[in-house]
């Protein structure tokens, strides 16, 4: 009997007809709610504009025809369902381990720590029937919480004093310990001068093995014993050398895509015999400070410069000495007179990778945002509101520069001086 | 004298270069910079003495390169002599073992060849000695023990205390090299030995070829709707998320650039 649907048509009458004072009544009852759109009696399908759409942030009523946002969804919502997209995997008995020890660069996992995870999954999940586990083997401290999202599956954290600042021997020592217990089938690191590249020359030939080093390609090949060859740079990135890979292998940057669609379940792991302490010939004595002044302006971490705005030259200088930052210039300031031609930064002068660029009185001409485009977080400083720099700025201070570096340098030498007395 | 001012024996391990536009061989330039660094050592070290070795084939273009090295105030260097494409370590670390120095200076990597920088982490393998990569200066040099700096990215510094006898390893932050005079380099002498040497067979096997540019990485947008792509596609690079102050006071706008620079950790 329930299975013959029976029609209402006096209902479906009041359903369409939304000024019939009973049509919310009706639509509830029909499950629809505020139906945004039905079938008219012609077939024709009806919609009611007033049941969709979201109140915009100027206040203005706003219809999102992609169809993510029907029936007045939160934005946010669906940028839920994109972070939640990752399939979950989980490896419980691999067939093989690829070991990966990264860099951590400020104590998460960089760029090219990311490429040769994603280097190492294609090397683990090569085939589905017998899937590799990666394990990421990690030094010291680190602020990093997506080790699943990049890839990992084991995670073994070696946390020691001994690990920190330049301790080759000491991390040499644990990796072979790794080696010996559960001797992975491969070895990456990735070939940079942050320590990756030394750490790695030393480790292949502690195991006797002749790594490739510069790796930027791998594709599978049946004949090489590992199953795998690879093309490296040598000879001062002047030749592409194509070899079988063997166990370890230095990756350069962008060796592979990092991993954005799964998510791996990063177990910690410990190793069941201590690591035996090696004795140390080389001791750390720590960093040494170095005069900003004489770091080369493309690779200074921290950079001040100045342009047009700038009208006390001393003052500047003075409070590029008193942060602690190298300088640069626009091209204006150079050409007036005020810095050397070697300070230049821009699309003439140099190109700089500063973490954190103070942009003081320049207003952002398009050759001067190229010079800048790899810089962190750019600070600006600047008398008018509408230039690009400000528009370029992740925190900009529409006032008068001198006023402002002045009262920066009060800042800092106060702070240090309450450092020193507390000290 | 005091007994630490000792003088300190340093060999060089040089290369034959290749220059990066014309392909011809001169002195290769990380070699040229460990040089350099050793003949500076000889001046802050009276007593000092520096002397140069190279394993490889003798030929008119290696011997014109070789000599860049010693125009630069050397008198003699000696020479593995070995046939084309053999390993080069090998006779390295016997001749080292031999006569042990107590500093040997390389540069980082090879112009020609594979390349890959391993031949400094492979004599130390092989001698047991401890190894610094990326050398910027050597600092003093005492009872044994040497205070080097090496250096970071970024131009950063680092000081480390390493027993000697050690291998070093110079790159790009060490000292520029010296010009090379032509007159004392015709003049000085290359003492040739011949030594067995094996065919690197694996190095043989592997094809070698010109680089090729490597691919650039697209910027790929995954994105369900026509909607997010098109709207990826015409974001612009700059965030414009940034926070604009204005009609603050100088001391608010600095307080918030100071917190800035401390949350970025670049005061020191």
């Amino acid at each position: 009997m329930n299975e013959i649907k029976r029609r209402d048509p006096r209902k479906e009458w009041i359903a369409r007809n939304r000024l019939h004072p009973q049509h919310l009544e009706v639509l509830a009852e029909r499950g629809q709610g505020a139906a945004s759109e039905w079938l008219g009696p012609n077939g024709v399908v009806r919609k009611n504009p007033h049941a969709i759409g979201f109140i915009g942030p100027n206040g203005v009523k706003r219809i999102d025809r992609s169809g993510a946002q029907q029936g007045g969804q939160a934005a946010g919502s669906t940028r839920q369902a994109a972070q939640d997209s990752r399939r979950n995997v989980t490896i419980e008995a691999p067939a093989f381990l690829v070991a990966v020890v990264p860099e951590l660069s400020g104590g998460r996992l960089s760029g090219h720590d990311k490429d040769l995870l994603g280097l190492a999954r294609r090397l683990a999940d090569a085939d589905p029937e017998r899937p590799g586990a990666v394990l990421a083997v990690v030094f010291g401290e680190h602020k990093e919480e997506g080790f699943g999202e990049a890839g990992i599956d084991r995670l073994l954290h070696l946390d020691d004093d001994a690990y920190a600042g330049f301790a080759p021997e000491a991390r040499l020592a644990a990796l072979s310990a790794v080696e010996r217990e559960l001797a992975p089938r491969h070895w990456l690191l990735p070939d940079s001068p942050l320590g990756g590249a030394d750490l790695g020359r030393r480790l292949a030939l502690r195991l006797g093995e002749r790594p490739a080093t510069g790796v930027w390609q791998i594709e599978a090949d049946g004949e090489a014993p590992l199953g795998w060859r690879c093309t490296a740079r040598g000879a001062a990135e002047s030749l592409d050398i194509q070899r079988p890979l063997p166990r370890v292998a230095l990756a350069l940057a962008e060796c592979a895509e990092p991993v954005d669609e799964t998510r791996h379940a990063a177990e910690p792991l410990s190793l069941a015999e201590a690591i035996p302490s090696a004795f140390s010939r080389i001791e750390d004595l720590g960093q040494v400070a170095v005069d900003p002044a004489g770091v080369a302006l493309a690779e200074a971490e921290f950079i001040v410069s100045g342009g047009n705005g700038v009208k006390d030259w001393d003052g500047f200088h003075h409070a590029a000495r008193v942060l602690g930052a190298t300088e640069g210039a626009s091209r204006v300031a150079v050409d007036d007179g005020f810095m050397e031609r070697h300070r230049q930064v821009g699309a003439t002068g140099t190109w700089v990778t500063a973490r954190v660029y103070l942009a003081v009185g320049i207003s952002g001409a398009i050759q001067h945002l190229q010079g800048i485009q790899s810089c962190d977080k750019v600070v600006a400083i600047n008398l008018d509101p509408g230039c690009d720099m400000i528009k370029r700025a992740d925190l900009a201070v529409v006032s008068d520069s001198g006023e402002i570096l002045a009262a920066l340098v009060a800042k800092v030498e106060q702070q240090r001086g309450g450092q020193r007395d507390a000290a | 004298m005091r007994p630490e001012q000792q003088g300190v024996e340093v060999a060089v391990l040089v290369s034959v270069g290749c220059h990066p536009i014309t392909g011809r061989a001169r002195r290769a330039d990380q070699d040229a910079r460990g040089l350099e660094l050793a003949l500076g050592l000889e001046r802050q070290l009276p007593g000092s003495r520096v002397s140069l070795l190279h394993a490889g084939p003798r030929g008119e273009e290696s011997e014109a390169a070789l000599r860049g090295y010693l125009g630069m105030g050397l008198e003699s260097l000696t020479l593995l002599e070995q046939a084309e494409g053999s390993d080069a370590i090998p006779a390295l670390a016997e001749h080292l073992a031999a006569a042990p120095p107590q500093l040997v200076i390389t540069g980082a990597r090879a112009e020609r060849g594979e390349g890959s920088g391993l031949l400094p982490y492979a004599l130390a393998e092989r001698l047991g000695w401890p190894l610094v990569n990326g050398l910027a200066a050597v600092e003093t040099i005492e009872n044994g023990v040497a205070t080097l700096l090496q250096a970071l990215p970024r131009g950063q510094r680092r000081r480390l205390k390493v027993r000697l006898p050690a291998i070093v390893s110079v790159d790009g932050a060490a000292p520029v090299a010296r010009q090379s005079a032509f007159g004392p380099a015709r003049r000085a002498e290359l003492e040739a030995t011949s030594v067995p040497a094996e065919p690197d067979r694996e190095l043989a096997e592997w094809q070698l070829a010109p680089a090729r540019k490597r691919p650039k990485r697209l910027k790929i947008v995954k994105a369900a709707s026509a909607r997010d792509r098109f709207k990826a596609a015409a974001a612009k690079a700059e965030g414009g998320g940034g926070q604009v102050l204005t009609d603050v006071t100088p001391e608010q706008g600095a307080e918030a650039i100071f917190k800035l620079l401390q949350e970025e950790g670049v005061l020191r």
